[in-house]
């Protein structure tokens, strides 16, 4: 019998909740930024958005983490305001009138917003730190090097009591991902004799080794086997042991200042306008962790919509002071402060 | 033959025996049953639909085109695929019939009923595979794999997760494993009573009955029973995604880290990064899945059709 009057008045505040929802959500829809894209930066946009719309209030902007791939096209169709993406638009790809959401003489332009050092994760008892010269590494992931008491380890690492007869696991990603990419385009570059394979989104099917789905996977792959060994975001590395990288001769950590100086390092794609920041990175400068993600925001010069212009500005502005899990050198800074004052 | 007939026979007159056949609710039950099962085949033949025209433009590529922008010329790209789907499920078929059908038989058969009670099919999966599963038999695969590595199905080198097509059939077999053993036990409660009375009393031990009036009643059930469980098996994606190690090997090693993945998992893996033309690419990928799915089915049917004619059912 009671149970009627509660539920009415249950219903009524359920409907007066659902109206004002909309109420909000229409009178707000002006000032929605729509972005989609690559899921490495997923955990810095989530924080990035709520940091930004505590600053402003009645913005709201939703980042739909779908991948690199998704995003581009969405942007490109003009269903998101920007894309997340782990490597710049191609020159094919790029072209003015070419974006749905951007003016019709407006091209793309590319920002770096997220620096990401890539760290190789192992497990091994006993090991606690670890160093690899190029070469070795790229001999372990190409399934070349298949017992941690090789003497090419060995040699790298004459201080470490390295098992005697343990396997090596090498787990790399099953699924497609900008981290695969600029992790291959790694050992491409710094080890061409042992990695023949051009960098790709794919893991290259000719090196074989264990497979694990996206980077959660690889860390629970990598933390509950025996003598593995994989590649991940440094941020996801947890308690694992990261390996450092040999370059010149040189231990070189995951660190985030370490994995930000290649900007600095590397020079911007050739032909294009001088606001994007497309870089072709330089793995092999002294001094830089090699195994670095640049993510980038792509956005239009200039937008359809003038409304939608003045909001990316503030945001895209926003998360590249923020910047993510490696800051961006300063003056690299600049020259993104100065390509988003440029947007319209 | 003779014996579809009788049972047609036998049918017919029990409709007879409607008290009015015009009856509003026999006539809005009738339309509702009737516009279910076609909208099963209307539905049906729209996902058909919709994997052959997403999926037609990567089956008619050109395979340079599928190689720059794709994943590779397709019949090679999905090969390994269809082959670790069906091989991952048969061996959590080859695991799990024999243990659903036993417990089924407990079940049914040697239980005292208060316990037949609570036994349902409920099951908890999720991480455990891989967190847990894994961790755990990854010692004794590597036992398997120094011991018994002369037998081609334990060589290789052992992965050093556990995180092998093994791993993942016990997974698949455990999933399987409620559906196939609630739906036998079914069949087994309704072998005659009569037949199981006449066994035994005719000295037949409590297996031989079982062996005589149970099994050959219950086997077109038992059939159904497993292609039920093989369709759950060849679809299953998630646990498989996060339990194997898939690659591109066709290969019969069951403990190494290279294993052929299944498509459904390859499409759950790949689905969020693709675009393009990989979209479509998938998407046939799937379309091979169904039509596997398809013929698993008719094949099924087939079966139990056949054997119904002469089963001890009459």
């Amino acid at each position: 019998m009671n149970i009627k009057p509660i539920a009415s008045v249950a219903l009524v505040s359920a409907v007066a909740l659902a109206f004002s929802g909309c109420a909000s959500e229409g009178g707000a829809a002006g000032k929605t930024l729509t972005g989609s894209g690559a899921s490495s930066q997923a955990a810095a946009q989530a924080a990035w958005t709520a940091a930004f719309q505590t600053a402003n209030q009645g913005v709201t902007v939703n980042y739909s983490a779908e991948g690199s791939g998704a995003g581009r096209s969405a942007f490109t169709a003009g269903a998101a305001d920007f894309a997340g993406s782990d490597r710049p638009l191609k020159d094919e790809e790029m072209g003015a009138g070419k974006f749905a959401g951007c003016a019709a003489d407006s091209n793309a332009l590319n920002l770096p917003v997220y620096i990401s050092p890539i760290a190789v994760v192992f497990n091994v008892e006993g090991v606690t730190a670890l160093q690899f010269s190029p070469d070795t590494l790229a001999k372990i992931f190409a399934g070349q090097i298949k017992s941690w008491d090789d003497p090419a380890i060995a040699k790298d690492n004459p201080d470490a009591k390295l098992p005697a007869g343990l396997a090596i696991t090498a787990v790399h990603r099953s699924d497609d991902s900008g981290t695969t990419n600029n992790f291959t385009d790694t050992l491409n570059k710094l080890a061409p004799s042992v990695w023949t394979e051009a960098a790709s989104d794919t893991f290259p099917a000719a090196f074989g080794g264990e497979a694990a789905d996206k980077t959660a996977g690889v860390i629970n792959a990598v933390t509950n086997g025996k003598g593995t060994i994989g590649y991940a975001d440094a941020s996801a590395a947890g308690s694992l042991g990261k390996a450092s990288i040999l370059v010149g001769g040189k231990p070189l950590q995951p660190t985030p200042e370490a994995a930000a100086s290649i900007l600095e390092h590397s020079k911007t794609v050739t032909g294009r306008a001088a606001n994007d920041l497309a870089f072709s990175l330089d793995r092999t400068s002294e001094g830089v962790y090699p195994a670095v993600l640049v993510s980038y925001a792509i956005v239009c010069q200039t937008y359809k919509d003038a409304s939608k212009a003045s909001l990316v500005k503030s945001y895209v502005g926003y998360i590249a002071k923020a910047a993510g899990s490696a800051p961006l050198p300063a003056s690299i800074q600049e020259k993104v402060k100065a390509a988003v004052d440029s947007i319209k | 033959m003779s014996q579809q007939s009788m049972i047609r026979a036998d049918a017919e007159p029990a409709s007879h025996h409607h008290p009015d056949p015009k009856r509003v609710g026999d006539r809005v039950f009738s339309g509702l049953a009737t516009g279910s099962g076609v909208l099963i085949l209307v539905i049906l033949a729209l996902v058909a639909a919709f994997l052959l025209i997403q999926g037609t433009p990567a089956l008619l590529a050109d395979p340079a085109k599928l190689t720059a922008q794709g994943y590779g010329p397709f019949a090679e790209w999905v090969a390994p695929y269809v082959f670790g789907t069906l091989w991952a499920a048969a061996l959590a078929l080859f695991l799990a019939v024999p243990v659903s059908i036993g417990i089924a038989l407990f079940i049914s058969h040697y239980a005292p009923r208060r316990l037949a009670q609570p036994l349902g099919p409920s099951v908890v999966f999720g991480l455990w595979g891989a967190a847990v599963l894994a961790p755990a038999v990854q010692p004794m695969w590597a036992w398997l794999n120094a011991n018994l590595g002369f037998i081609p199905l334990f060589g290789g080198q052992a992965s050093g997760t556990g995180r092998t097509i093994l791993t993942a059939a016990i997974v698949l077999a455990t999933m399987v494993l409620p559906i196939i053993t609630s739906l036998c036990r079914e069949v087994f409660l309704q072998a005659p009573k009569l037949h199981e009375e006449a066994a035994l009393a005719l000295g037949a031990t409590h297996w031989e009955m079982i062996k005589m009036a149970v099994l050959p009643f219950a086997r077109p059930g038992i059939i159904a029973a497993v292609m039920l469980g093989l369709g759950r098996a060849l679809g299953e994606t998630m646990a498989v995604a996060m339990v194997l190690s898939g690659g591109r090997q066709i290969s019969f090693q069951l403990l190494t880290s290279e294993n052929p993945n299944t498509i459904a998992a390859t499409i759950a893996q790949n689905f969020p990064e693709a675009f393009g033309l990989k979209v479509n690419q998938l998407i046939a990928a799937g379309l091979v899945l169904f039509v596997i799915t398809l013929a698993v089915n008719t094949i099924a049917r087939w079966i139990v059709a056949r054997r119904a004619q002469y089963s001890g059912a009459n």
